[in-house]
């Protein structure tokens, strides 16, 4: 590349890390619903040297939290990379392409580009929804900032262009499921380096996207962090299974949680989530996971240690050649 | 055609509440189809409306009338010798009814009785669905004949998103998943492929978002003014 950046295309741990070819971690710290800058060096504390990339969720379920690009600079403070959340649902091209130079000012360098929850969902359920451009747009829009140096306008950049290592989510278990890998393999074409998924637990269904995966070739093109995470109790593991539309959770998994006794309910679900996490690592064009401990982030380290993922590797320096 | 809804009547009843004899103007279009403002609903409305005022000790004078379509001003002149002499005229049209009425009687007062829901046909009887929501570029060639813009919750333009289950969309179950009827469609008309093109970011400025929209068509306006050979 002859535009300084390296080799790298952002520069990222996360980046440097995955291109280095190691099983990466990724966790999820969501921002509080007040302005506590506190809340988030807490939680940036628990998850420092456990993962590659923390994702800061973006006003997730469409409920009104600190920003994910603030809450995302407190947690570089602390030393944890930043995967900030964008979503289609607030913002519209000029507020998205704003708040990405503003992150990469503030020394963000990884996105994560969603469509996001429906309004109806969260505290504002009488808002009006933004949604001018989708998920897979505005991975065009991150992309074309970086590589084209250019807005979405076509107008080019005039100085430092923000360059980021660009993610988009995908849910293996949503419908039409025949159409999720290709749906996926528009996503690697408009320019997604990453991919996290909705949270797997059947991991035999999962097994099976992942063949379509790799038979479109979309492992070599993106790389690929199933969402894992673990259960805190039989009721949410229930609630998980009946109640969130595109999450299947196995029966075998619910009656495990349900017969084990109350005391042992977070050990067992960290042991599950442990145990789906070793199955993961087996399964061709997984690159690593992304673990979803949602208000339970303390449990990140155990996991990962249990998983015999600690010590965490170092980036590579240098991009590899080619 | 346009779909509407009454107001709760005791919205109406508030809306009302200042003026003493008013006109229900009712439309034969598109709300009569739709069964919210036409000769029958303006004749229930009328009677509730007039019951309700002597329950509360103020009879209104509350007439009835219909008009063929609110939108064209030719239409609205069959009510003009009757507008003057009342209070206020309460619209059973569209929101362009009753702005219709308001503009081409500038000094009568024009309340709207109706919420006008969307665009859209009846599914079956007594439910109707938005189809389309006038962006102003249509995209339906490429959609299997099933719009995104005015069905999908989010407008996605390369959807589904992962909220998509049982080809139901996240927000209800009620909601049909557009991009899942997309896919389904294309894919029986074996031109899936098709769908694996990026859609990119749509010029929103010929929608709402550009303005209030007009267009104006020379080769009428010269006609009119008899200035064709």
């Amino acid at each position: 590349m002859s535009d300084g950046s390296n080799g790298w295309k952002s520069g990222s741990t996360l980046e440097r890390v995955l291109k280095g070819g190691s099983f990466v971690i990724t966790a999820e710290l969501g921002p509080p619903k007040n302005a506590d800058a506190e809340v988030i060096r807490k939680k940036a504390r628990f998850l420092k040297g456990y993962v590659e990339g923390a994702n800061i969720t973006d006003n997730q379920t469409a409920i009104v939290r600190m920003s994910s690009v603030a809450a995302g600079c407190i947690a570089l403070s602390e030393g944890v990379e930043p995967i900030i959340q964008m979503t289609c649902r607030d913002r519209n091209r000029l507020a998205m392409q704003a708040d990405l130079l503003g992150a990469y000012a503030l020394g963000i360098r990884n996105v994560l580009c969603l469509s996001g929850d429906h309004q109806k969902f969260g505290n504002h359920p009488t808002a009006k929804n933004v949604y001018d451009v989708d998920s897979l747009q505005l991975v065009q829009i991150v992309k074309g900032l970086r590589d084209d140096k250019k807005f979405a306008c076509g107008e080019e950049i005039k100085g430092v262009e923000p360059r980021f290592f660009v993610g988009a989510a995908e849910n293996p278990f949503a419908d039409p499921f025949e159409w999720r890998p290709l749906r996926l393999a528009k996503k690697a074409r408009a320019g997604a380096d990453f991919i996290q998924t909705q949270l797997v637990y059947n991991v035999e269904k999962f097994k099976t996207f992942m063949t379509m995966v790799r038979d479109l070739g979309l492992d070599r093109q993106l790389y690929i962090l199933p969402g894992v995470g673990p259960l805190k109790s039989p009721g949410m593991t229930r609630y998980m299974k009946n109640e969130v539309p595109g999450l299947d959770v196995p029966d075998a998994i619910l009656e495990r949680m349900q017969k084990t006794p109350k005391e042992k309910w977070r050990e067992e679900g960290i042991k599950i989530c442990v145990e789906i996490i070793q199955q993961m690592r087996e399964i061709p064009g997984v690159a690593g996971v992304h673990i979803m401990a949602i208000e339970w982030e303390e449990a990140v380290p155990e996991i990962v240690k249990q998983a015999g993922l600690y010590p965490r590797p170092q980036p590579p320096a240098q991009a590899p050649a080619g | 055609m346009i779909v509407a809804e009454q107001k709760p009547l005791e919205e109406i009843k508030a809306m009302i509440a200042p003026y003493q004899r008013i006109l229900v103007v009712g439309c034969g279009t598109c709300v009569t189809v739709c069964f919210a403002g036409g000769e029958k609903e303006v004749a229930i409305l009328a009677s509730s409306l007039r019951m309700a005022s002597r329950i509360d000790g103020n009879p209104k004078q509350i007439d009835e009338a219909v008009v063929q379509r609110q939108c064209e001003w030719e239409f609205l002149d069959t009510i003009k010798d009757q507008v003057g002499s009342y209070d206020a005229i309460l619209g059973l049209g569209c929101g362009v009814g009753t702005q219709a009425i308001a503009e081409h009687f500038p000094g009568v007062i024009a309340l709207p009785g109706l919420n006008t829901s969307f665009m859209g046909l009846t599914v079956e009887a007594g439910v109707w669905a938005e189809r389309c929501a006038a962006c102003g570029s249509c995209i339906l060639d490429k959609t299997g004949g099933i719009c995104p813009i005015a069905r999908c919750s989010k407008s996605l333009l390369n959807g589904p998103c992962g909220g998509s289950s049982g080809g139901k969309c996240e927000i209800s179950k009620e909601v049909d998943c557009a991009w899942d009827m997309i896919v389904k469609r294309m894919k029986e008309r074996g031109q899936l492929e098709k769908l694996l093109e990026i859609n990119p970011p749509k010029d929103w400025s010929t929608a709402r978002d550009g303005g209030p929209r007009r267009i104006s068509r020379e080769d009428l306006m010269l006609a009119r003014e008899g200035e064709l050979p």
